[in-house]
């Protein structure tokens, strides 16, 4: 049957079977493979998104449902020329290893901030029960989540990935070498 | 994690998800939420050849928690449950349950009345709602009944709900000394043993109490022995507390599993129900 | 190296940018054009006889384009290899029953694959599945090690034994120790089955190119290489006309370092069908079919002096293998045995590990592998015996520890320590958490009935996998550097980093040496038409053997590049040197050269010295001459609810040593999730198989994995002590964490309950065990 999805703001019609999942739909109709699936119990929250807003598991919504609804996946939440702040904390937070709960991580985390700006580390942990991680020990992801607040209240401005890689230490001398990807004196061999 | 086939109908209102249901027949299930069936059709436990999807239904999901008695729609979500300072003044018990479920996604999108449909003996809202002593509103193609909570939850997964019929409401006075509280399975977030307590309180003296318990048989139940036996005890007691509380599941058979033994279970029923008691006895920042 | 600005760095993660913003691709993001899908039919039986199956109905199915069975595959295409085990054991006289990609004749576990049903998606293949009937005859089934070694039932009835092998070992005189001892503390410690449940499932896309005779598959694996040699050996195929690829892999603790039945036949079917065939397993696949870790009995007896020295173990491992073995199955109880030291010094051992079969899926290595339960039993006795003797369990440790001076130091089980300073990260660990406060604070909650434990491990670990002579096959690593022509570095590793942040460190380690921008190395892994053979990631081995290869790369490129510049300047090679990342003579500043300049000058090859060949590129393997030794201590403060024994982690402090750090931002993370995983252990995991072999914990619903809310906050610190194992003086870290843990967090819960006269509860240390003890102390007392 015929559904209607708002997905990332861009109207999606799709031709579905009732029984697909609202994960499928956007993995393999829309391929937004930014959204994970990790379980097959509503238990680990890889494939949270936003629905209408709000974070729900879309392995445990058909697509038939969301129809008429506001989707935003993870590739909607923020991307490498304007990272959205949660992203810029998981990643100056080191809260990430492997990397396949982050997105659904990141997206829940994000929902948690909208309800709570200005969470305790045991209201981060409470808000984000609803996804398992195996890589972190959760430690640098309430560390994320907990920066990511703080530069959304002061309205940090979104950064490239770009402006921001890589993170260099403070150095005793200026980094060696060259500027861009192609030395100046190469450029000048081929002039 | 691939649910079987199925058709898929939206209802646009109570009277055409009965119309619907009443087409369909035994095969049809209600969708609202989906958080209690839809993983049930992922493992194929389920295997409904028609979904109702009651979710777009409007109005079916407001929350009147501002007066003596307090009125919630099927449809009404668990976070919106959560969220509602009016709900944690005037039935703390259920805001208390409402917090304490799942998790957030899945608050986001359960509603009341898709997990009471379900008679899941682990859930929450089964205790919590005959502690309240909750009337639950059936509607049919004859019109609507009204059920006690204490005859809609029957047994293991079964509840009272027709086959053709829809839960569009729950209702219960106001019971701002009451409490849940719940021993949390590791894994699945469910309630090992939940305890949901409603009290009257009488100065600083239990006047009378509803007690009910989740988590231990088939089905949530009412622990009327300790209720009486809390009639006129302090809750600061500690030892007058315990010794009512003693033995509130000592009507059912208690399951195991690999979590918890029967006995275990039983012996935290004791444990928890202090705790609801000594809670629901506390006034409420 | 004393010229750093990377080296040591918090570097943020090069991996990253693609990963927070859902552009990473991981297998099951593989999109290949004419995909089709696989479902499995498994086994619902712990052992049984395959009577008949009936695939008609599923064959009848438009959407499926095929069905197989085992009958199929190993009689009808006579496909008869074996999965592989590697192991050395062979004196041993191991057994290696046959271990078929389908069940063949018989079931032994529930969740083999019996049959596959190849359709045009995800869904219409679970579709076909279903339709198909299989009938069973069930056979005894048997799940506990212990029962399993007196047997029967067996597993495999032509074995007429359920034991794979026997290992005796003796060290020293235990019988005079044991016989001159003053107390003497014997236990039965249970290190339960836990699952590895990496947040990605096994996941795999198998594709046959007719046209070049070639087969790739996309599979989550650490180990592309060696998944690469297997796949060609089960399949028959040269290997060099396969190729696998392990794109971004959602995580893997040892589960996904194996050969997979179902990554064998996915290949097999996609040559079959000239299409491109996908598999990713659900979680309750996962739960039955990807391997366990742990799952050892160990009777220990360990006999000791009044003043609490430890003088002799004997040692009973009975290790559950499960039905068959995996890839390292029988080679992970022996490391037990090797660490059954810990870090102390006693001589005497006596010890024999029995392997037996079991109705159940193999076990394997699981983060730890092996060294979790020795540190476990070890740290366990040296509570016991504290508690024996009424000394300090830190007392204890103290008298025991291997001295400083005795390093290298060379353990009765014959593995040489490389280096140590036990004492000094205790102390650390001790100063940090206030221990002397915090004993002081237990006795006074105790006096109000409030349960407050202490839990100390000091564990070492022996990891870097490792020298190839002490290998099951190949300990060494590679790395290729190449300078490009326009100045940029590519690195090509051996290892296959799934979250470790190779791409970091090392870039951090080129950027350093070859003095270039971080932002100009990428670092290439995980394909093996990429990148040269290597050996892959675990044992805590990925920098410490990948990253010395690297080192090694390293010195070949800056001594080429060396002579380029010395021969443009006209000078001695002798005088010209790598100075902080650039090319320079000794004593005259004015000439200086970066390595990008020599790249260029080495790729236009027009102004080499005489016989130098052009490019500047170099490919080095590491050979590890030892191990390395990670160490350090873990302290945990529980307190236990008397009422209902749930257990509440209130402080959590660990001190570790694993030499220098690279990227401590990366460090720290290996370590928190190496405690969480070990915490977990402690606290919450066990795969419960019933008597008739029936998985009770199929689901992570039953299987608890914590969330944010059931771990504590973790302090860390460090100690750093050195090696010479290796030309970076790092020690691995990815799984002291998991190894240290567990005993800190039991120490801590056992403790708690010293008033109740609680001498060891076995793990999961569930909320009931422990109400249970102290009920059963309670009771005593009225």
């Amino acid at each position: 049957m015929q559904i209607d999805l708002t997905v990332n703001g861009k109207p999606a019609t799709l031709d579905v079977e009732p029984r697909l999942l609202l994960a499928h739909a956007l993995r393999d109709f829309l391929n937004l493979t930014g959204t994970h699936i990790g379980c097959d119990t509503s238990s680990c929250g890889a494939c949270t998104v936003l629905l209408d807003g709000v974070s729900v598991k879309s392995c445990t919504v058909f697509a038939v449902q969301a129809s008429g609804h506001e989707v935003t996946t993870i590739e909607g939440i923020g991307t490498a020329e304007s990272l959205h702040p949660m992203q810029e904390a998981f990643w100056t937070a080191h809260g990430l290893q492997c990397g396949y709960c982050t997105t659904g991580m990141i997206v829940s985390a994000v929902d948690l901030l909208q309800r709570n700006a200005n969470p305790s580390d045991d209201e981060i942990r409470a808000g984000l029960e609803g996804n398992l991680c195996r890589c972190t020990g959760y430690e640098n992801i309430v560390k994320s989540v907990r920066a990511a607040g703080k530069a959304m209240r002061d309205h940090t401005e979104r950064h490239s990935v770009n402006d921001l890689m890589p993170m260099h230490p403070p150095a005793e001398e200026p980094p060696p070498s060259g500027e861009g990807i192609i030395p100046p004196f190469l450029q000048e061999a081929h002039t | 994690m691939i649910p079987a086939t199925f058709d898929y109908h939206r209802a646009t209102s109570v009277d055409d998800a009965i119309r619907l249901l009443g087409e369909h027949g035994d095969d049809a299930k209600l969708l609202a939420g989906g958080h209690s069936l839809i993983p049930m059709m992922k493992l194929r436990l389920s295997t409904p050849s028609v979904l109702v999807d009651i979710g777009g239904i409007p109005q079916l999901d407001a929350i009147d928690a501002s007066g003596g008695r307090i009125s919630i729609g099927a449809l009404a979500k668990h976070a919106a449950l959560a969220a509602s300072d009016a709900l944690k003044k005037s039935a703390p018990v259920l805001w208390d349950a409402a917090n304490d479920l799942g998790d957030p996604q899945v608050r986001n999108r359960g509603t009341i009345g898709g997990a009471s449909a379900h008679g899941d003996p682990s859930a929450d809202y089964p205790a919590v709602l005959q502690a309240l002593d909750a009337s639950f509103t059936l509607a049919g193609k004859d019109g609507t009944r009204e059920l006690k909570a204490s005859d809609f939850f029957q047994g293991m997964f079964e509840t009272a709900l027709g086959a053709h019929e829809v839960l569009t409401k729950i209702a219960f006075d106001a019971a701002p000394s009451s409490a849940y509280v719940k021993f949390h399975h590791p894994a699945s977030h469910y309630a090992v043993v939940g305890v949901a307590a409603v009290l009257t309180m009488s100065g600083g003296t239990i006047e009378s109490a509803r007690i009910a318990v989740t988590g231990i048989g088939d089905s949530a139940f009412r622990a009327s022995g300790v209720e009486s036996a809390l009639k006129g005890i302090k809750p600061g007691d500690v030892d007058a507390l315990k010794a009512a509380c003693a033995g509130v599941a000592r009507s059912v058979t208690a399951r195991s599993d690999t979590f918890a033994s029967a006995a275990y279970r039983s012996a935290m029923a004791d444990v928890f129900a202090a705790r609801a008691v000594a809670k629901a006895a506390t006034p409420r920042s | 190296m004393a010229f750093t600005t990377m080296v040591g760095a918090r570097i943020r993660r090069r991996e990253d940018p693609r990963l927070i913003t859902g552009r990473a691709t991981y297998v099951d993001d593989v999109r290949q054009v004419n995909t089709c899908y696989a479902a499995f039919v498994r086994s619902p039986h712990g052992h049984a006889k395959i009577v008949s199956i009936d695939v008609a109905d599923a064959k009848a199915d438009p959407h499926v384009a095929g069905v197989w069975t085992g009958d199929d595959i190993h009689h009808a295409h006579n496909l008869k290899s074996s999965l592989p085990v590697a192991h050395k054991m062979g004196a041993l006289g191991l057994k290696t029953p046959p271990h078929y990609i389908l069940a063949l004749d018989e079931v032994r576990f529930v969740g083999e694959a019996v049959a596959v049903v190849i359709a045009d998606s995800p869904y219409t293949a679970r579709d076909a599945a279903e339709k198909i009937v299989v009938e069973y005859a069930p056979l005894g089934v048997v799940v506990d090690p212990i029962k399993a070694e007196a047997g029967p039932p067996f597993v495999h009835e032509e074995l007429g034994t359920n034991v794979a092998f026997t290992m005796p070992f003796k060290a020293g005189d235990p019988d005079l120790a044991f016989h001159t001892a003053d107390v003497i503390v014997k236990q039965r410690i249970v290190n339960q089955r836990v699952a590895p449940v990496p947040i990605e499932p096994r996941s795999m896309v198998a594709n046959w190119d007719a046209g070049m005779q070639q087969l790739t598959i996309y599979s989550a694996t650490q180990i592309p290489h060696l998944l690469r040699t297997q796949l060609a050996v089960v399949l028959g195929l040269p290997e060099n006309k396969i190729r696998v690829i392990a794109p971004e892999v959602g995580g893997g603790f040892g589960a996904k370092l194996n050969v997979y039945a179902e990554e064998a036949l996915i290949c097999w079917v996609a040559m079959q069908l000239g299409r491109p065939v996908k598999y990713i397993e659900t979680r309750s696949e996962c739960f039955q079919a990807m391997i366990h870790g742990r799952d050892q009995v160990d009777d220990i007896e360990v006999a000791a002096k009044n003043d609490g020295t430890i003088t002799a173990l004997r040692l009973k491992i009975t290790a559950n293998l499960g039905a068959y073995h995996q890839l390292l199955t029988p080679v992970i109880p022996t490391l037990t045995l090797l660490m059954a030291h810990g870090c102390y010094r006693f001589e005497n051992i006596e010890a024999e590990v029995v392997g037996v079969f079991t109705n159940t899926m193999s076990t394997d290595a699981y983060r730890g592998a092996g060294r979790p339960e020795a540190t476990f039993f070890i740290e366990r006795a040296i509570d016991m015996v504290a508690l024996k003797l009424g000394l300090d369990p830190v007392a204890v440790r103290r008298k025991n520890f291997i001295a400083n001076a005795s390093f290298p130091h060379t353990t009765a089980t014959g593995l040489t320590y490389d280096s140590g300073d036990y004492e000094t990260t205790m102390d650390k660990a001790l100063k940090l958490v206030d221990y002397d406060g915090l004993r002081k604070q237990q006795a006074d909650l105790r006096k109000q009935g409030r349960f407050l434990g202490i839990g100390v491990s000091t564990y070492v670990e022996v990891c870097g996998m490792g020298p190839s002579a002490a290998m099951p096959a190949a300990g060494w690593d590679s790395a290729t550097i190449r300078v490009e022509p326009t100045g940029s570095i590519t690195v090509l590793t051996g290892v296959s980093p799934h979250g470790q942040g190779e791409e970091t460190t090392f870039a951090q380690i080129v950027a350093d040496e070859l003095g270039v921008p971080i932002d100009n190395v990428t670092v290439v892994h995980g394909d093996t038409d990429r990148v040269q053979y290597g050996v892959g990631t675990f044992g805590s081995r990925g920098t410490a053997v990948g990253g010395s290869a690297l080192k090694l790369a390293i010195e070949t490129i800056q001594a080429k590049a060396v002579k380029i510049a010395a021969h443009q300047w006209e000078a001695n090679a002798d005088d010209v040197e790598y100075k902080n990342g650039k090319i320079g003579v000794k004593g005259d500043p004015s000439k200086s050269m970066t390595t990008p300049e020599a790249g260029f000058l080495a790729f236009m090859g027009d102004n080499l010295p005489p016989g130098l060949e052009p490019g500047l590129d170099a490919t080095r393997r590491f050979e590890p001459p030892n191990f390395v030794f990670p160490f350090g201590t873990h302290v945990c403060v529980v307190e236990v609810d008397a009422q209902s024994g749930e257990v509440k982690v209130v402080k959590y402090l660990a001190v570790d040593d694993c030499g220098r750090l690279l990227n401590p931002m990366i460090v720290e993370g290996q370590v928190h999730g190496g405690i969480a995983q070990g915490l977990s252990q402690a606290l919450f995991e066990e795969v419960i198989y019933d008597d008739n072999g029936q998985l009770l914990t199929g689901t992570l619903m039953d299987y608890a994995i914590p969330h944010a809310e059931q771990v504590p906050h973790y302090e860390l610190d460090h100690t750093v002590t050195g090696t010479t194992v290796n030309p970076l003086g790092i020690k691995g870290i990815g799984e002291a964490g998991t190894i240290g843990s567990t005993p800190a967090v039991a120490n801590a819960v056992i403790d708690a309950l010293a008033p109740f006269g609680v001498v060891h509860i076995d793990m999961p240390l569930r909320p009931e065990k422990l109400w249970a003890a102290m009920q059963a102390k309670n009771g005593s007392a009225t």
